[in-house]
This record gives structure tokens, sequence and C-alpha cells, in this order.
């Protein structure tokens, strides 16, 4: 049977099992959306295309699933530059469908003619210019099953208007056949006895979990080995929630606000096993004096991530949890009180230090606030954040024990992908509480999306915590730069009255005895909600591992003067 | 300091002949900051696949540049086999066209230098030639120097491509990719 481009790509979307697209349509698009309403799959309306990646993204991360965004052609591809960028550095599996001009148009700069498959081949994983609607079956096919294997990542397919509107025989291909694209699995047996005998003769081991482990869902084998050969877990940013918060043998995040025993157990570790990570310069400072005692196991997918930033003495390349899945059952029991002990010391030491153990002053602290949050969602919450101080505190203070809770831009740091984030996340898992953490610079980059949080009814809850200036940059200003606040303050609108203007319920918070009943109206109050709490304004992230220092010299929040 | 000593690395890579694929291994090299010397694509015996020579400058830093080249090829899903054939037993052709200023007078030197590197004239102006050298880089730099002093109007150069001898076949450093002790399951 003889069907246009358009009908082709949704009837292959259904097929791939999308349920749910964000997007924002044009001339160049039209016809997809025309036809779009004659299948089973829910369109989300964004303000700015922006808005509809990192939905997609969201959408993605919190449900281990391929996102789905759409835009018309040039500037509403363009405008999904950033949050195709955010996908890629993160390897979140999103595909990205944008109208292009006819074929016959192109390279003559036609009206909304913009060249996106040269502008997003550095930000993408692949890309697909597609010229005839006998394209389309295929490369939806093959961009669905690029996006999620291997490490996965944002695929775009470019349609040209023509190809939309054309109309073909339809058969819907079965196979793919990419002869270049084989993602590893396995790793060779002798890399994997290679590594037993270092873990046999490790005595200060630690486990770095990254991102990989979420991404192959090895969270059950990560245990099984933690657990096996009793090696302490730090994570990643982004891979928070791989394994519980609250085990004993959990030591946080690492990295340049890691938690300070964490960084200090890695610094003198002898042994690392890093799994799913890919040694980002956030988590390693200096790499000249990396772990300098450490022998070096690496576990990862994609062989490009090997030595690129640290030499290491085993590479397992391969699927994380199958080569998990193999290594395990090669390794003994193993027994390091005498490391953990240390580790305990380090971790007793930071305790004291931290925001927590203050008395209440009345004053609004972040760090306190995000812990009141987790204490009150039972630490269960799908938590998305913007990027900057504010990410860094509920990275600390959310105590992640589940996994697919934290959306965060990570490798990016792309400001502005909290809210949209949550709406896609949400969209993932209606049933779930969803809250969003962000700072009052983040929440105004795409602060337009709130229409599409109400427009859909997506039940977010929203937090601002307003300290009034961009506050991680201000944070380097008065470490390095001596305290010249350029470009930082901040002026923002009243965004209780903003929220109220879309018909959102909202609060604003002045002190700590406030919190509670704030959030407990959140809570209670089905449908978005915004609560706008105004920080103190010039908190520091602690510790902090200066840019080129040493993973070990951190800067310590100072102990409470009296 | 130890002076840099550059190490000049020659891959081939075999890819899907399909748009867009050299604009991609630009691309990456480009954004990675590998340093090209010169790229040369081709057709191959099959008709899907073409064949890409890259020969790349190691600066010496890091003795992995070859293999982090290779490692993101493999990154390209239109690349399917990527080999260092740099110490292989490999034939290494390069084809220069050089167009020399030549009087009538001077045209039976231009002729005594190609004979002595077989290279061949295959062009006759009144006042130049043009010269046809085909082989090894080092050859043809050495008949360019020879050749200069006489003027070179213009030079064209293919780039460097290569073929293993017999059944030897190039260096693979990383592990898990295509053809390469290869775990797919």
């Amino acid at each position: 049977m003889k069907k246009s481009g358009a009908d082709i790509l949704w009837e292959c979307l259904v097929r791939e099992g999308v349920e749910v697209v964000f997007g924002l349509p044009g001339g160049a698009i039209m016809p997809a959306y025309d036809v779009m309403l004659n299948y089973p799959i829910h369109h989300v309306l964004v303000r700015h295309e922006q808005g509809a990646a990192h939905m997609a993204d969201g959408y993605a991360r919190a449900s281990g699933k391929v996102g789905v965004a759409v835009a018309t052609s040039g500037p509403g591809a363009a405008n999904l530059v950033t949050g195709i960028a955010t996908a890629m550095m993160d390897s979140s599996p999103v595909v990205f469908i944008t109208g292009q001009v006819h074929s016959h148009l192109i390279g003559g700069d036609a009206f909304q003619e913009i060249d996106v498959t040269g502008i997003t081949l550095p930000i993408t994983k692949h890309n697909y210019l597609i010229t005839r609607a006998d394209e389309v079956a295929q490369a939806v096919r093959e961009a669905f099953y690029i996006a999620r294997s291997g490490r996965p990542g944002p695929v775009l397919i470019d349609i040209c208007k023509n190809a939309q509107v054309e109309k073909v025989e339809f058969e819907y291909p079965e196979k793919v056949s990419l002869p270049g694209y084989k993602p590893p699995e396995h790793a060779p047996k002798a890399d994997l006895q290679r590594a037993v005998e270092l873990i046999e003769k490790a005595e200060c081991p630690v486990i770095l979990a990254g991102h990989g482990i979420l991404m192959s869902g090895a969270m059950e084998e990560l245990q099984m080995l933690a657990v096996k050969t009793h090696t302490p877990v730090a994570m990643t940013l982004l891979g928070l929630g791989a394994f519980p918060a609250s085990h004993p043998l959990s030591l946080g995040m690492m990295g340049m606000h890691g938690e300070a025993y964490c960084n200090l157990a890695i610094h003198n570790s002898d042994l690392i096993l890093a799994l799913g990570m890919r040694f980002d310069d956030r988590v390693t400072g200096n790499l000249r004096n990396y772990a300098p005692n450490a022998r070096k196991i690496h576990v990862e997918i994609d062989p490009s991530e090997i030595h690129k930033n640290v030499f290491v003495d085993v590479p397992l390349v391969g699927n994380l949890k199958s080569v998990l899945r193999d290594l395990i059952p090669m390794l003994d029991e193993y027994d390091h009180e005498t490391w953990l002990a240390q580790i305990g010391d380090w971790r007793a030491e930071s305790q004291a230090r931290d925001i927590l153990s203050w008395p209440d002053d009345d004053k609004l602290y972040t760090a306190k606030v995000i812990h009141d949050i987790w204490e009150a969602t039972s630490g269960d919450a799908i938590v998305s954040t913007g990027v900057g101080q504010h990410q860094m505190w509920a990275a600390q203070y959310y105590h992640f024990d589940k996994p697919y809770r934290l959306i965060t831009s990570g490798g990016a740091g792309t400001m502005g992908f909290g809210l949209p984030s949550a709406i896609g996340a949400w969209f993932a898992h209606p049933d779930r509480q969803v809250w969003v953490v962000d700072g009052d610079g983040s929440f105004q980059m795409t602060q337009a999306e709130l229409s599409t949080a109400i427009q859909e009814g997506a039940d977010v809850k929203i937090c601002i915590m307003n300290n009034h200036f961009l506050g991680m940059v201000r944070q380097w200003q008065e470490f390095f730069f001596e305290s010249r606040y350029s470009g930082t303050p901040l002026r923002s609108p009243d965004f209780t009255k903003i929220a109220e203007a879309h018909g959102i319920p909202a609060q604003l918070v002045l002190k700590s005895g406030d919190v509670q009943p704030a959030l407990d109206f959140a809570r209670q109050t089905q449908g978005p909600v915004l609560i706008e709490f105004q920080v103190e304004r010039e908190e520091a992230v602690y510790p902090m591992v200066p840019t080129g220092a040493d993973l070990a010299s951190m800067i310590r929040r100072p102990h409470r003067m009296e | 300091m130890q002076p840099y000593v550059t190490i000049r690395h020659t891959l081939i890579a075999l890819v899907e002949d399909k748009p867009g694929v050299l604009n991609r291994v630009a691309s990456l090299f480009r954004r990675r900051n590998f340093n090209i010397a010169s790229l040369n694509v081709g057709r191959t015996e099959k008709p899907d696949i073409s064949r890409m020579t890259i020969v790349v400058d190691e600066d010496g830093s890091s003795p992995l540049d070859a293999r982090r080249v290779e490692a993101n090829l493999y990154k390209l899903v239109n690349v399917m086999d990527v080999q260092d054939v740099t110490n292989q037993p490999a034939v290494f052709r390069d084809l220069a066209l050089v167009k020399v200023k030549a009087t009538p007078a001077q045209r039976s030197e231009v002729a005594n230098l190609a004979g002595i590197f077989r290279a061949n004239i295959v062009d006759v102006a009144p006042d130049s030639v043009i010269v046809e050298i085909t082989g090894t880089e080092d050859k043809i730099e050495s008949l360019v120097e020879l050749l200069r002093p006489l003027g070179i109007l213009e030079m064209v150069r293919t780039g460097q491509v290569a073929m293993t001898r017999g059944t030897a076949s190039g260096a693979r450093y990383v592990p898990g990719t295509n053809g390469n002790g290869h775990y797919v399951d």
C-alpha cells in the first residue's frame, strides 16, 4: 500500500513504541504535523524548541526509552542545537526530527533553510538528510537503533518537505543493516583475568560508578561487585542513583564538588575500578597527580574513552552489564576493613563540618532546603535541576537511593535544563513525584515552558533557589577573582507572580521556619506548583577542587565561628 | 627539553560509500584536534565501499595518537574498518604532477632528471613541461627539490595511498571493534 513519507514517519515511530513527542510546528514540517493527528502519539507543544529537546532528553533519562523531539527547518532546528549538544555530552538517547526545505531548493538559501545536518554533525551520534519518501522508514529504524544501542546518543533525521509529501510503497524494514556499527558486548577473557589479578592484590580499592551503570542497567551487578569485593563506591554526578546513597559502601559523589572523604579515598586508593565513566576534568582535577598510587581498570563501551584522559592498566571494552556478569564469578570475596575504617574517619570529619550540623539560625541555606525536600519526598522523587550551585547542592543533599531519579545536565552544563527536562520526566512517570530544583539564573533561561507545564497539566513542583546571583560564577569570582562580581548580580521578576500569571499556584519562602509548610503545600496541591526560596546570597558550595588542582586539595567549608 | 619528534602514521579506513562520509571524517579530525598530513579517498573493488588513506602527524607528546584516531574513527557509524600500516610491509605511493619552466634548451635537462626517477614527461608547451612522478613521498620530494631551481610553476599531489603486501594486514589497536579480535555476540 502506498503511503506518504509523513505517514511512514509516524507509522515507524508508533512501531518503535513512541507515545509522546515534544515539538513546535512550522512550514517545512507541516505535512508531518498534518497527519500526526491520525496516530496514537501525544504531541506536547513547547514554547521554544530548546525546551522540546530538553523534554525529550528528560523523558529518555527518566524512562530509559528513546525520547523524540520535532521541529521545523531553519531557526526551529537551530533552536534545538543546545539541547542536542546536551544529550550528546550525556549520552542520552534522543531522536530529533526536523523539517527541511524541498530537496530541489537545498543549497539555494531558501526561506528557513539551514544546513542542519552540517550544524549537528559534531553533536549527534549520527544524522540523516532524507530527500525521498522511500528513505524515511530505513532512517527512522536505524536512528532508534543507533540512539539506544552501544553508547547511546542523539540522532537527527532532517526530512525534506517533498519526502514527507511523496507517496511510496511502504514496507516496514524489520532488519537494520549497519556494517560499520557493531557495539562491543563482552571483553576478552584474558583482559578479565588481568583485572582479577589487580583486584586480588588491592588493599585500598575504590569503584568509580558512572552514567554507564544506569545506561546498561547494571545496578544489581554493581552492588554484587561492591559487596563481594568489599569495595566502596564513588559516583559521578550522572552516576548518582547507580548505587544506593544509604548503603554503607557508598561514598557519594566524587569530583570538583564531591564529598571530601570520597575524593580523599580516590586520591589514596591503590586500585580504581572505573565503570562506565569517562574521567571528565570535573571528576579528576589535575591529571598528573590523579590517584597517583592506583592501578586502574576501566570498563567502558566506547573504546575512544580508553586512555583519553587517564592512562589505564586494564581496559575492558564492552557492555558494562555483560562485563560485570563475566567478571563477578571470577572473583573471590575480600575484606577491606582497615581501608574502610580509614575512610570512616574522613567521613566523620566531613560530617562535623557539614552545614546540616549547624544550629538553625532561621536563614535559608539551599543545602538545607534541599535536605528538607529530600525528607518531604521520602527520597523517592525524580529531581531535575538547572546548572550551577543549586545543582551541586541537589547532588550532595538529595541522597539518591534509586536509579533514574536525578535528571541533570552534566557534561554540557546547560543552564535552563531543569524545567523542561522535568516536564519530559513527568511524561515518562506521571505517577511519580517530579521536582525541579532550579536557580534564579537557570530558571529564567527556559521559563517560557511554564506555559507548556500548565497546558499539559504536568505535575511538577518547581523550587527556585533565588540568591540574586549567577551563583556559581559568583563563587568563582569570590575565590579566584578577588570578589569582583562582574556580570553576576541578578535582578529577577517576582517568580510567584510569574507563576500565578500562568495559573500556577505559588509561594514565597523567606525563612527556615516556612520551608516545611511550603513543601507540604506543594505536595498537597495537584498539578504544577512554584515555590521561590530567597536563600543566602553569598553561600559557596563546599568542598571545591579548584580547576587544575589535585583532587585531594580541596577548599573546605570553614568551621563555624560561634 | 627534548625536541618533539614527529611520527607520521598511515591509516587505511574502509568506509561506506555514502554522501557526506568524507565530511564526517574531516569534521572528526578537526574537532578532535588531529593533524592530517594528507587524506585520499577512492573507490575499491566493492561498489559500496570507499577506501581512505589518512596520513596523520603525531607530535610525539603522546604515543597514543594513532590509537586515538582509530578509536574515534570507529565512532562514526559509516566507518567499517581501520588499520595502521605505518610499520607494516606495505607499498606506499603518491602521485605528483609538476609543471616546470623549461625553454626548448632546458627540456633535455628536465628529461634527464625525470629519467633518473623513472618519471614521465606528459605534456610539453613552448616554455614549460609537466612531469608526472609516482613513488613514495620521499622520492617525490627528491625530484621536486631537483626541479625547483628550474622554476616550478604549479604542482599537485594526490596524497599517499597504501596497500599491505601479500596477506599482511596493518595494526589494529582498539579492542572490541571491527576486524580485531572482535567480541560481538
